[in-house]
């Protein structure tokens, strides 16, 4: 096997690892069993989310899952520490 | 020069994101990074937040080397925890620890510290007793975590920022 | 693998590595979502996918788009800042949500309040 087709394979490899990482949190995001464990699942959902875009960029080559990534990031902040913020005062903006 | 760029540290960051988001350091990108950093200082300014000293660089340096050691264990001793271990967590317990550190940065970046490493999480901080409130999962030995704690962050972080 | 056919031998199996090794902390850590028991538990696990995987595999990328255009490619280590400074941040706001509600639900699973003004949730 040629380095470029270990490559191929590794990255593919890569990709299925990091599906069966973001079905455990989805697991974890619909089983619960309580709130803050489905926000937890939430935000390693986004985590493995922005890796998966990160390899999909070395697998095409293209630098543009990059900000596609950043982005994904981004919103998973915001939107777990509004879900956290939530958590504890039963309101987002007061 | 403090009224022109009141947080330097701030600015050259900014101006270093701006040139990596854009991925070029043409003197165009330069000079709009440049302008943006400052505007961006002068409206931290208006905030007046604390102004953190750093008073050992060489410290910090070390300081960063050695948590990003600790940090690669732990991932290992927490891999091994959850693949191999029958009853994963089983160890897993709550933590007080008395610091003696009181500066806010400082407790910041411990803070930072403590969470990011896995098996720790920094859960609630008493200003008013100085305690802390840690959830750390391979809790076998209470004085071991302590020491951690206190001779590998905290003295350094009081040296860094005290 | 049709962008990636100029690059030498070195630096696609160099990249490989880095991609599986970081894949498989971040499947560790989430399967940890799964093993652990107890929410205070579950909470460490996420933590293997934000440091080690997301490491390794952000520098596969950037050893891969360096040689690739041959100069250097490094705005990865923005994502690496970003949620390096983000992850600790939403952690312990959440387990101090958690906490919150178990005190206020009287659990006997977790430290207890020390002071009546521990059971207010800081503003």
């Amino acid at each position: 096997m040629s380095p470029l087709a270990i490559l191929g394979w590794a990255i593919i490899s890569a990709q299925v690892m990091l599906g069966l990482a973001m079905c455990c949190a989805t697991y974890r995001l619909v089983a619960g069993p309580r709130a803050q464990d489905r926000i937890l699942g939430l935000d390693t959902l986004y985590v493995n989310a922005m890796l998966m875009l990160v390899t999909f960029g070395i697998r095409t080559g293209s630098t543009l899952y990059f900000e596609a990534a950043l982005v994904i990031g981004l919103l998973g902040f915001v939107s777990t520490v509004a879900l956290a913020k939530f958590l504890m005062r039963g309101e987002v903006i007061e | 020069m403090s009224w022109f760029l009141p947080y330097p540290l701030l600015s050259a960051a900014l101006l270093a994101l701006w040139l990596l988001l854009n991925q070029s350091v043409s003197p165009g990108h330069l000079v709009l990074g440049s302008v943006l950093a400052v505007l961006a200082s002068w409206a931290m300014a208006a905030l007046r937040p604390e102004k953190p000293r750093i008073r050992r660089p060489g410290a910090a340096l070390r300081l960063a080397g050695m948590v990003l050691i600790d940090i690669l264990r732990s991932n290992l001793a927490v891999g091994r925890i959850i693949v191999r271990s029958r009853e994963p967590g089983v160890n897993a317990g709550f933590l007080t620890i008395p610091l003696d550190l009181r500066d806010r940065q400082g407790l910041a970046v411990l803070s930072v510290i403590i969470t990011s490493t896995p098996g720790t999480i920094w859960v609630s901080y008493d200003a008013a007793k100085g305690t802390l409130l840690l959830h750390v999962l391979d809790l076998i030995d209470e004085t071991v975590w302590v020491r951690t704690i206190k001779d590998r962050y905290e003295r350094r972080l009081m040296e860094i920022f005290e | 693998m049709n962008a990636a056919g100029t690059l030498p031998a070195w630096a696609a199996l160099l990249t490989a590595l880095f991609v599986l090794i970081g894949a498989a902390v971040t499947l560790i850590g989430s399967l940890g979502l799964l093993r652990l028991g107890t929410f205070y538990k579950r909470v460490h696990a996420p933590t293997l996918g934000t440091t080690l995987g997301m490491v390794s595999i952000l520098a596969g990328s950037v050893l891969c788009f360096s040689v690739l255009e041959a100069r250097p490619v490094v705005h990865e280590i923005l994502i690496a800042v970003f949620v390096t400074l983000t992850t600790p941040v939403t952690l312990m706001l959440l387990v101090r949500a958690a906490l919150y509600r178990d005190r206020t639900e009287g659990s006997t699973d977790v430290p207890a309040a020390e002071v009546a003004e521990d059971l207010i949730p800081p503003a």
